[in-house]
C-alpha cells in the first residue's frame, strides 16, 4: 500500500444511528480488533480526516453538518456508511424526518451493511476504501499536475 | 568546527530521531494495552501523506506562525546543541511556544482558542522550573553555557537530583503526555476535538508534527545534561538515561488520566518548588 | 551650562501660559513648541554635555534666595493640600502634611546646612532627562489629539483640557528638578510637586471616583514625603549633610531607610501599589506620563541613587524582598484583569519591583540591569497606554475582551500595541535580557528567595502578555463597523515610540557600552562588562530570529495557494466563523473569552495578603534597622 493507505485517519460521525453501530466502530479500536495497526487513528477532527466514517441516516437537523464536515476535509477522502441506515435509511427510511442514505448529501464510496454492521465488517469497508483513497490521490496529485 | 557539526547534526537528524522515538512511543504505548500496535515507521507514513494533501486553511497567517514556531525551535534547539547559553535557550523555547499559542487563536475557533489559553497555563506552569533549572546548572557547574556544563568532571546528576525529578515531572507537559496534555494530545477523541491543532490540517500540521519532533530531542537534549560530564562513557549512559526517562513518561501517559488545568497548575509549582526549589537552596547554602 | 535652569524653568513657564489660552487650536499648536522646545532643549544639553567630555557637572552654588522660594513654595503647596482637604472633607491629609512641611521648615530654620552644590550632572541624570524630555514630549504631543477626541466621547467631564496641559508640563518640569537635584532639600521640593500634580491630574474628571483615588493617592505619597523630609532631618542633624551623595557615601543608615522607603511608596511597590491603578480614572496621557516617564521613575531613580549604600545590608534586603515580591505578587493580579490600563498598571508596578529588587541587591550587574530596565519600559509602556488610549477612543471600551479580532479591525493600533507588548516581555527585546542579567545576579548575590520571584514572575508575567497579544490577533470577523478616530499627532507618537523600541533593541550592545556602563562607572567607581561576547552573539543570532524569521516566513507562505473553509464548530458553523446554529436551530454569535482565573489570581483573593505581609515586612525591618542604628 502506498502513502496516503498507509496512514488513513478517520472522522467518525453519528448522523441519527441508534448507536448501535458506533459501538461496533469503536469497538474496532479496541486491543481485540486493533485498527491502529494499518496506522488508522480515530480522529475527532475533519481538518486531519481522510476517511469520513458515518452511522445512521441522514435526518433534516444533520444534513448540513453532514454537508459542512465533508467539506472541512482535505481532498483527497472517501466515505464510509457503516450500517444499513446510512447505507439506505434502514428501517427508518420512509419516517417523516428522514431524508435517507448519506448519498442523498454526499458521494458515499463505501457501503458496510448490517444492523449493526459487526467490527470485522467495518475493517473490512475501510481497508477498501483505502484502496479507493489511494487511487483518489492518484488523481489528485495529476490534477494538480495539470493545474500547473 | 564541532558546534557546526552538533548543530549540523540536530537541524538534520532531530526530526528523524523525533519521528522514530514516536513511533517507538506509538508501539510501546500499543503493547502496554494488549495491542499489535502500528509499525515503527508510521510517524513517516504519516508525514508524507500529511505534506501529500490539499492545502486547506482558515485563515492566511496560520501557516506563517507555525513556520515561525518550527523554525524558533530549530533555534532554540540549535544553541543548545551549540554549547551556548542554557537560559537564552530556554527563552527562545517560550518566545516558540508562544508563536503556537498565536496560530491556534489566529483561527478563532472555540476549540482551538480553547486548547491556546490551555497552552498559556501549560506555559505558566512549567516555566518556573525551567529557569530555576537553569540557575541549578549554574550553581552546580559555575557557569550557563552548555558547553562548559557538559565539561565538568562528575555529571550534574549527582548534586540535582532534585531538578532532575522536577524536570521529568514538566518534561509530561512538553511531550504532550497524559496527564498534562491539557492543550493537544496525540490520542483520539477528546473533549475539545484536537484542541491547539484543531484547524491545522495537511502541510501545516505536518509542520506542527516536525516542530514537535525538534522540541522532544531538545528536551531529551537538556535532559542528557543532566548526565554529560567530560568523560566519554557519560554519553552513552546519557542516551540511556534519557530513554529511561522516556519510557517512563510513556508509561505514565498510559497509566494517568487527565488532569484539570488547576491541578496542573498546583501540582507543577508545588513540585518545583520542592524539587528544584530545595536541591537549588541546598546548592547556594553549600557553594 | 545656562541652559539648565531654562530646561526647568520653560516647561513651567508653559504650564502657566497654557491654561490662559481659550481657543484648541492654538493652544494645540502652542502645545506642540513646548513639547517640541523640551525635547530640542534636552537635546542641547546633552550634546553640550558630550562635548564637555561628559562626566559630572557640579552647578548652582549657594542660593539662598532661591532656598527661601522653595521653603515658600512647600507652604503654599502645604495650603493646597490643607484647601482641597478641608474642601473635600479628608481631614487626616492634613496631618501629613503639615507634619512634613513644618519638620522641614524647623529644620532649614534651626539648623541650616551649608549646601556647596545644588544640582549636578551625571550620565544617570542625563538618561533621566533624555527619557523625560523625549517620552514626556511626546505623551504632551499625543495628548492634544486625545484630549479633543476624550471630551469628544466624554461629554458628562466638564472641559479643563487647558488646566490638563499645564499639570503635563509642571510635571516635566518637576521631573527635570527632581533628576538634577543634588540637594536633598531641592529633591524634596520637587518630590513633592509631583505628588501634588500626580494628585490634580488623578481627580481631573471630578468624579466621586476620581477623587477619592486622587486623595488615596494623595496620602500614600506624602507618607514617603513625610519619610524623605524626616531623613533629611536626621541627615542634616547627625551626618550635617544634606547632599544626596555624600549620604550615599556616608551609607548614614537612618536617612538612606527612610529615603528608600520614600523611594517604594513612589514607585508604588507594595503595599503603596493601590494608588497607582487608581490613578487609571484618569485620561490616558496623564497614565502615560505617571507610568512610564515621571513619578513612578522618580522613585527608582532615587533607589538607583541609593543603592551602593544599600549593597549588602538591612535597608538592601528589605528593598529587594519588597521589590521581588511586588513583582511577583503584581504579576499574578494582573492575570486576572480585563481592563486593559489596569492590566498595564498592574504590569508597571510588577515591573518596577523588578527595578526595585534589583536596586536594593546594589551590585553593579543588578543596577546594570535596573538602568535597563527601567530605560526599556519607559519607552514601551508609554507606548501601550497610548495605543490603549488611542484604541478606547475607536471603540469606546477598554475591555481587553473587546479587543477581539482587533488586527482587523484597527490594524496600525494592533501592530503598535503587538511590538509593545513583544518589547515587554519577549526574546530579544530589552526587558528580557535585563531580567536574565538580573536572574544571574540575584544568583551570585547569593538571594535565593529572589531568584524565585523571578522565575515563578516570569511565568506569570508571560501568562497575562500572551493573553492580551492572542486576543488582538485573533482573525475575527465582527459585523461592528470601526473607525480609527486616532489623529495624526497621535500616530506620530506611537510610532516614534515603536521606532524607538525596536532601535534600542538593534543597538543593544551599544545602548550597554556606551550608556549603560558609565552610569555603573560613576555609581561604583568601576565597572566591567556584564554581557560578554558570546553573549551578545547568541543576541544577534535572536535578534535576527525573531526580526526576520516571521518576515521571511510571511514571504514564503503569502504566494502559496490554500482552500478557505469555515472553521470547525463541530459541523454547526453558520459558514461565516460568526455564527453557529444552537440547538433550537437558530444562529447564535460565537462569543470567546480570554482566561482570568479570578478566583484564583484576583485583586480580591491576593491584595489584602499581599499588603499584610509587605506592610508587616516594612514595619518589622524599619524597626529593626533603626533601633540598631540609633
Amino acid at each position: 500500500m502506498k502513502k496516503l493507505a498507509k496512514s488513513p485517519w478517520m472522522l467518525h460521525y453519528d448522523a441519527s444511528s441508534c448507536n448501535g453501530c458506533d459501538i461496533e466502530v469503536l469497538a474496532c479500536t479496541t486491543p481485540k480488533y486493533d485498527i491502529e495497526r494499518f496506522g488508522i487513528i480515530n480522529t475527532g477532527d475533519p481538518f486531519q480526516a481522510d476517511i469520513l466514517l458515518i452511522t445512521g441516516g441522514v435526518n433534516a437537523q444533520c444534513e448540513s453538518v453532514v454537508r459542512q464536515l465533508y467539506e472541512q476535509m482535505p481532498n483527497p477522502k472517501v466515505v464510509v456508511a457503516v450500517g444499513i441506515c446510512a447505507c439506505t435509511g434502514g428501517v427508518f427510511k420512509d419516517c417523516y424526518n428522514i431524508k435517507g442514505g448519506i448519498d442523498t448529501v454526499i458521494p458515499v464510496d463505501v457501503y458496510v451493511p448490517g444492523c449493526a454492521a459487526r467490527p470485522q465488517a467495518i475493517i473490512d469497508g475501510v481497508v477498501k476504501a483505502l484502496e479507493i483513497l489511494e487511487e483518489k490521490r492518484r488523481n489528485y496529485k495529476e490534477e494538480k499536475k495539470e493545474e500547473r | 568546527m564541532m558546534q557546526v557539526v552538533s548543530v549540523l547534526a540536530y537541524l538534520l537528524l532531530a526530526p528523524l530521531a523525533g519521528a522514530l522515538l514516536d513511533g517507538l512511543d506509538r508501539r510501546v504505548s500499543a503493547r502496554m494495552q494488549g495491542r499489535q500496535g502500528p509499525p515503527m515507521l508510521q510517524p513517516f507514513y504519516d508525514l508524507k501523506k500529511l505534506f501529500t494533501k490539499q492545502m486547506i486553511a482558515v485563515n492566511s497567517v496560520q501557516m506563517l506562525l507555525n513556520l515561525s514556531y518550527l523554525v524558533f525551535l530549530a533555534v532554540a534547539g540549535s544553541l543548545l546543541f551549540a554549547g551556548a547559553d542554557i537560559l537564552m535557550c530556554l527563552f527562545i523555547l517560550s518566545t516558540a511556544d508562544l508563536f503556537l499559542v498565536m496560530a491556534a487563536s489566529s483561527d478563532s475557533s472555540p476549540f482551538s482558542t480553547l486548547g491556546a489559553g490551555r497552552e498559556m497555563i501549560q506555559m505558566m506552569a512549567y516555566e518556573p522550573l525551567t529557569l530555576l533549572m537553569a540557575v541549578g546548572f549554574y550553581l552546580a557547574t559555575g557557569s550557563f553555557q552548555v558547553g562548559d556544563i557538559v565539561r565538568m568532571p562528575y555529571s550534574a546528576v549527582l548534586t540535582m537530583p532534585g531538578f532532575l525529578l522536577g524536570f521529568m515531572f514538566i518534561t509530561a507537559i512538553k511531550l504532550r503526555k497524559s496527564p498534562f496534555d491539557l492543550s493537544t494530545s496525540h490520542h483520539a477523541h477528546q473533549e475539545m476535538v484536537k484542541g491547539i491543532t484543531t484547524e491545522m490540517a495537511g502541510p501545516t500540521l505536518a509542520i506542527m508534527n516536525i516542530a514537535e519532533y525538534y522540541e522532544m530531542v531538545l528536551m531529551l537534549g537538556l535532559m542528557a545534561l543532566f548526565f554529560l560530564n567530560e568523560h566519554w562513557w557519560s554519553w552513552p549512559v546519557a542516551i540511556a538515561a534519557c530513554l529511561v526517562v522516556y519510557l517512563l513518561e510513556i508509561l505514565w501517559d498510559n497509566a494517568a488520566a487527565r488532569v484539570k488545568w488547576r491541578v496542573l497548575l498546583d501540582s507543577c509549582w508545588v513540585v518545583t518548588l520542592l524539587t528544584g526549589g530545595l536541591n537549588g537552596l541546598i546548592l547556594m547554602l553549600v557553594r | 551650562m545656562a541652559i539648565i535652569p531654562i530646561l526647568i524653568a520653560w516647561p513651567a513657564l508653559m504650564a502657566l501660559v497654557i491654561p490662559s489660552i481659550r481657543d484648541t487650536a492654538i493652544r494645540g499648536r502652542v502645545v506642540y513648541l513646548g513639547a517640541g522646545v523640551v525635547m530640542a532643549l534636552a537635546a542641547f544639553l546633552l550634546v553640550g554635555w558630550l562635548q564637555g567630555g561628559g562626566g559630572i557637572l557640579d552647578l548652582v552654588g549657594p542660593v539662598p534666595v532661591i532656598d527661601h522660594l522653595m521653603l515658600a513654595g512647600e507652604f503654599a503647596l502645604m495650603a493646597l493640600i490643607v484647601v482641597l482637604c478641608i474642601k473635600y472633607k479628608k481631614y487626616p491629609v492634613i496631618l501629613l502634611s503639615v507634619a512634613q512641611t513644618v519638620l522641614m521648615a524647623w529644620s532649614e530654620l534651626t539648623n541650616p546646612v551649608e549646601s556647596p552644590t545644588h544640582l549636578r550632572i551625571d550620565c544617570l541624570t542625563m538618561l533621566m532627562i533624555v527619557i523625560v524630555a523625549m517620552v514626556g514630549g511626546l505623551i504632551c504631543i499625543y495628548a492634544v489629539g486625545y484630549m479633543k477626541a476624550y471630551h469628544h466621547h466624554h461629554t458628562e467631564y466638564r472641559d479643563r483640557s487647558g488646566f490638563f496641559f499645564s499639570m503635563l508640563f509642571f510635571f516635566l518640569a518637576a521631573m527635570f528638578g527632581v533628576v538634577l537635584s543634588e540637594n536633598l532639600i531641592w529633591m524634596y521640593f520637587f518630590w513633592e510637586i509631583t505628588s501634588v500634580i500626580s494628585f490634580l491630574l488623578i481627580g481631573y474628571t471630578h468624579t466621586e471616583e476620581a477623587i477619592n483615588n486622587s486623595f488615596h493617592a494623595l496620602w500614600m505619597n506624602l507618607l514617603g514625603g513625610l519619610g524623605f523630609a524626616i531623613a533629611i532631618v536626621v541627615a542634616a542633624q547627625t551626618i550635617h549633610t544634606v547632599q544626596l551623595n555624600e549620604v550615599v557615601a556616608d551609607g548614614a543608615v537612618i536617612p538612606v531607610v527612610l529615603l528608600a522607603f520614600a523611594g517604594l511608596t513612589k514607585s508604588a511597590q507594595l503595599p503603596f501599589s493601590s494608588w497607582l491603578f487608581g490613578a487609571m480614572v484618569a485620561p490616558t496621557p496623564s497614565s502615560a506620563l505617571l507610568h512610564s516617564a515621571t513619578m513612578v521613575k522618580a522613585g527608582v531613580y532615587l533607589l538607583i541613587r541609593l543603592a551602593p549604600a544599600m549593597a549588602g545590608n538591612m535597608t538592601g534586603m528589605m528593598v529587594s524582598f519588597i521589590g521581588g515580591f511586588t513583582f511577583i505578587a503584581a504579576s499574578m493580579m494582573a492575570i486576572a484583569q480585563n481592563d486593559g490600563k489596569k492590566l498595564l498598571a498592574f504590569s508597571t508596578i510588577s515591573n518596577l519591583g523588578l527595578i526595585v529588587a534589583c536596586a536594593g541587591i546594589g551590585a553593579e550587574e543588578t543596577i546594570w540591569a535596573a538602568v535597563l530596565l527601567m530605560l526599556f519600559h519607559a519607552v514601551s509602556k508609554s507606548m501601550l497606554f497610548q495605543a490603549v488610549g488611542s484604541i478606547e477612543n475607536c471603540l469606546g471600551s477598554r475591555d481587553i475582551e473587546d479587543m477581539h479580532g482587533l488586527l482587523l479591525r484597527l490594524p496600525k493600533l494592533t501592530y503598535i500595541m503587538g511590538i509593545g507588548i513583544a518589547g515587554m516581555y519577549l526574546a530579544p527585546f530589552g526587558m528580557l535580557i535585563s531580567k536574565w542579567v538580573a536572574l544571574r545576579a540575584f544568583v551570585d548575590a547569593n538571594n535565593y528567595l529572589l531568584v524565585i520571584f523571578l522565575a515563578y514572575g516570569s511565568a506569570t508575567t508571560m501568562l497575562y502578555w500572551s493573553k492580551w497579544l492572542c486576543k488582538l490577533v485573533s482573525l475575527h470577523h465582527t459585523k461592528v463597523q470601526v473607525t480609527d478616530v486616532t489623529r495624526k499627532d497621535q500616530y506620530f507618537s506611537m510610532y516614534i515610540h515603536a521606532g524607538a523600541t525596536l532601535g534600542l533593541c538593534l543597538l543593544f550592545p551599544l545602548v550597554s557600552s556606551k550608556v549603560v556602563t558609565p552610569i555603573i562607572q560613576e555609581l561604583y567607581g568601576t565597572a566591567h562588562e556584564v554581557l560578554s561576547m558570546s553573549v551578545l552573539t547568541t543576541m544577534a543570532i535572536m535578534l535576527v530570529s525573531v526580526l526576520f524569521v516571521p518576515a521571511l516566513m510571511f514571504l514564503l507562505t503569502r504566494s502559496t495557494h490554500r482552500d478557505y473553509v469555515p472553521i470547525y464548530m463541530g459541523g454547526a458553523n453558520e459558514g461565516d466563523n460568526t455564527y453557529f446554529v444552537n440547538s433550537y436551530g437558530e444562529p447564535e454569535h460565537l462569543y470567546l473569552s480570554n482566561w482570568y482565573l479570578r478566583f484564583e489570581f484576583g485583586r480580591r483573593r491576593l491584595m489584602r495578603p499581599g499588603v499584610i505581609i509587605s506592610a508587616g515586612v516594612i514595619i518589622v525591618m524599619m524597626c529593626v534597622i533603626i533601633g540598631g542604628a540609633v
